[in-house]
């Protein structure tokens, strides 16, 4: 490794109406290094690689590239052509793929003279091939990529970079929807990349792989760098004080006997058209004071599961029993009144009517309240009052509770979804990725809430893509592979890792 | 029963099920460039009427045929631009602007046509394009009066559909326009511009309509009429789904509707004493909506279409 500087981030800023993304962010990149951006949600680290991308446009600030000679040039910016051509390249979160094209189509797109007659495609096969080669990162070219799993996807994705000859690479969250193992393989191939002369930023919130594989750390909160320091001398609780401003309170966890059984699906089956809407006769018992943590790679069949759960699927076989008592007829309806409390996945579309009052979401569930409504009519200073006394306990900030609920953030989103679901004292809660997109802070109120109705003696179902989540919250753990549901036995990462990618334990 | 087989053998039949596609095939094509790119063009039925008034005006102005035939290509690829700036950089309801451009272009070419003629009672002919004469290959038995003997405008629709199969499938600027109908992204973070390629396409698609509604007044008939488009527009807009936007595909598509309407017209003389004759005319729009039923269950719609999408917002 060198010395050399190949980029350089000279004080960018950047506001999106009264919000300030980034303010007066400096970094430098040295050839061959390993730069971890980390911080919480909404820290601004997307938003200062989108500048240096070029989707953005940086407020004040400049950016410097360094060439092949290592002599640095000033980066016109919002042009993602323009950092393409200098050498940067960006794999976002989000994969940025074209899925009803291969993989070669959509490495070589926008490399190509758009108005040739004739595309020259043996030439560009034989250099991704040389690419995959030297890199290890292996993708099928010819199949749609509609048709490739995601760690595929994500491959391809970094095969588009290094196509354009990046010397600088920046991942977004790359491991986000890897297994611990494909995590690992990702990392390890970066690693061989670096070796020759590759420089990385990758963007993360997991401290575990940023300790792992980073050579330097930089720290992100509130849109402003706030530390920054070599991995070698990182201190794993320096580093979380320094992403969230303060000590993260524990989440304290008692140990408790779980009582009687109060959800119970045998034998259920429910046959979709996708891979993630289908379940094959699966069987799974929630006690009261229980957690059961659902692990999986997303698209494994968690969504049927959720589905069946809150009644917005009727299993094809099998039936389900809250409380012993089985459910004649799933519903929506039947399974709330039944006792079941859902915290849906996508909280924006599933969670909240956002075009309507927080107040009116707040009691979106319990319409035939008499507390709610008399003879037909909406009794909205109850509904008022409700939503005052419940915005301070959960701590729901915002415009107000008349105010429109789309107009609150995705934490206060989710607190308020909490709030609905928690007043009503389910005897089960579906806790469907409870904490993505969430920040440390609002996570752990999520955990905390949840331990809370187990104590109170609810069962509680969480279905979360984040292993350290459900390490650190559930009781038992199962994980879902390909619609199986199977008892992972133990809290073993590395074995439950295993059983995630559908590898024998 | 014996009818419809002397019918089905006919060459007539298979010659108008042909001419009566033609302007179908220019449609479904047009249609078919403005969808893989991620935008549906409800002008289309517009687009139509000012194509078939362009082209005849211009031909009647002195413009020759083919000179015709450019200027109706020009005028659809004006109101597009329109339909493109509406839809693409201002990402408007995309439902309503095609709605919006079918209703004004219409009225335009209405009202050019009676400002330049206020007082005409039967519309001006002109001279309009003959069937291509081949020798040897129109005097091929059943082949010849049905392929070889078409106008030159419907060899132009054939040639479209071999010229679109190769840009959207063997060239970067096709990959690049299924690329942004899919995922606008992708085309972004790669250093294309979205709107470009989007403007582009639905500018080009329009081109293409236009020249279907050019087919009816300087091929089919000799004149313009009011109403003579006749909800051709909207079947193409069926017809790309049918074809789940695929140019063979859309062939076929715009060859079936043709053989139905060639069909009902035949059988509307030999059993018009027994059934209405509006029965007939229904036909082929019922048979099109069971065709649509069946192929549209596994369309593969682009999966961006209808979706706006904005710089710097991801």
């Amino acid at each position: 490794m060198t010395d050399s500087t190949v980029l350089r981030l000279n004080g960018l800023s950047k506001r999106f109406g009264p919000v300030v993304a980034n303010d007066d962010v400096s970094l430098t990149l040295a050839k061959g290094e390993v730069l971890a951006l980390l911080g919480e949600n909404g820290a601004g680290k997307t938003t200062l690689m989108n500048m240096l991308f070029g989707h953005y446009l940086p407020d004040a600030g400049s950016v410097e590239v360094a060439d092949e000679n290592g002599v640095l040039h000033s980066l016109p910016l919002g042009h993602p052509q323009a950092a393409l051509a200098a050498g940067v390249g960006m794999v976002h979160q989000h994969f940025a793929l074209a899925e009803n094209i291969n993989a070669l189509d959509n490495i070589t797109l926008g490399s190509e003279p758009l108005l040739a007659l004739r595309r020259n495609r043996q030439a560009a096969r034989a250099k991704i091939e040389g690419i995959i080669e030297h890199s290890g990162l292996k993708a099928p070219l010819n199949t749609p990529v509609g048709r490739l799993s995601v760690g595929e996807r994500q491959r391809v994705e970094i095969l588009k970079a290094l196509y354009r000859d990046a010397r600088i690479l920046v991942l977004d969250e790359p491991t986000a929807v890897l297994t611990p193992q494909e995590a690992d393989t990702l990392f390890e191939n970066i690693k061989a990349m670096t070796r020759e002369g590759l420089s990385v930023i990758f963007i993360s919130h997991k401290l575990r792989e940023v300790l792992a594989f980073s050579d330097r750390i930089a720290v992100l909160r509130h849109g402003r760098k706030v530390g920054e320091m070599a991995t070698a001398d990182a201190d794993e609780k320096a580093i979380a004080r320094m992403m969230v401003g303060a000590d993260t309170p524990k989440v304290a966890r008692t140990d408790m006997a779980p009582g009687a059984p109060v959800l119970n699906l045998s034998g259920i089956s429910v046959s979709g058209r996708y891979k993630r809407d289908t379940l094959k006769g699966i069987d799974l018992e929630v006690n009261a004071h229980e957690i059961l943590g659902i692990a999986g790679i997303s698209g494994n069949g968690q969504s049927a599961l959720a589905n069946v759960i809150s009644g917005l699927a009727a299993p094809s076989a099998g039936h389900i029993q809250v409380d012993g008592t089985k459910v004649p007829k799933p519903s929506p309806a039947a399974m709330v009144k039944a006792g079941i409390g859902r915290i849906p996945e996508d909280r924006h579309h599933e969670g909240i009517v956002g075009a309507m009052s927080v107040a009116e979401n707040m009691v979106i569930e319990r319409l035939d309240d008499p507390e709610v409504q008399s003879r037909g009519l909406l009794r909205r200073d109850a509904i008022r009052d409700n939503a005052e006394r419940l915005a301070k306990a959960y701590d729901v900030r915002g415009p107000g509770v008349t105010a429109s609920s789309r107009l609150l953030s995705g934490g206060n989103i989710q607190k308020l979804i909490l709030a609905r679901v928690f007043e009503r004292a389910p005897r089960l809660i579906l806790a469907n990725q409870p904490t993505r997109g969430l920040d440390m802070g609002a996570a752990a109120e999520v955990g905390r809430r949840l331990l809370e109705a187990r104590e109170r003696g609810a069962g509680v179902v969480l279905i979360s893509e984040d292993l350290d989540e459900i390490l650190g919250l559930a009781d038992r753990i199962m994980v879902i592979r390909d619609g199986n549901l199977v008892e992972a036995g133990s809290h073993d990462r590395e074995k439950i890792g295993l059983m995630m990618a559908g590898e024998p334990a | 029963m014996m009818d419809l087989l002397n019918i089905l053998l006919s060459e007539s039949f298979w010659a108008a099920s042909l001419r009566i596609a033609t302007p179908l095939i220019f449609g479904v094509l047009g249609a078919l460039i403005c969808e893989r790119a991620g935008v549906l063009n409800l002008g289309i039925e517009g687009i139509f009427v000012v194509g078939a008034m362009c082209g005849w005006m211009a031909v009647w102005l002195g413009a020759g045929l083919w000179g015709g035939v450019l200027a109706a290509a020009a005028a659809g690829a004006l109101f597009g631009l329109l339909h493109a700036v509406l839809t693409v950089p201002l990402g408007l309801s995309q439902h309503v602007s095609g709605l919006g451009i079918t209703l004004f272009a219409t009225s335009v070419s209405y009202f050019t046509y009676r400002t330049a003629l206020p007082n005409v009672s039967s519309p001006p002919r002109i001279e309009p394009f003959q069937a291509l004469d081949i020798p040897l290959l129109s005097d091929l038995p059943f082949l010849g009066p049905v392929l070889f003997q078409q106008t030159a405008l419907t060899w132009l629709a054939l040639l479209m559909v071999a010229l679109v199969w190769y840009v959207m499938n063997r060239t970067a600027l096709g990959v690049a326009i299924q690329a942004v109908g899919d995922n606008p992204d992708s085309v972004d973070a790669q250093g294309l511009s979205v709107y470009g390629l989007r403007i582009g396409a639905i500018v080009a698609g329009s081109a293409l309509m236009a020249l279907g509604g050019a087919f009816l007044t300087m091929s089919a008939f000799d004149a313009f009429f009011f109403g003579m488009v006749n909800g051709r527009g909207w079947v193409c807009i069926a017809l790309v789904i049918f074809a789940s936007w695929r140019p063979g595909k859309a062939l076929f598509g715009a060859l079936l509707f043709g053989a139905f309407d060639a069909l009902q017209v035949r059988l509307q003389t030999e059993m018009g004493a027994l059934v209405p004759g509006q029965i007939f005319l229904m036909a082929p729009y019922i048979l099109s909506i069971i065709a649509l039923v069946i192929a549209a269950r596994s369309a593969d719609y682009p999966r961006a279409l209808l979706t706006p999408w904005f710089k710097g917002q991801r």
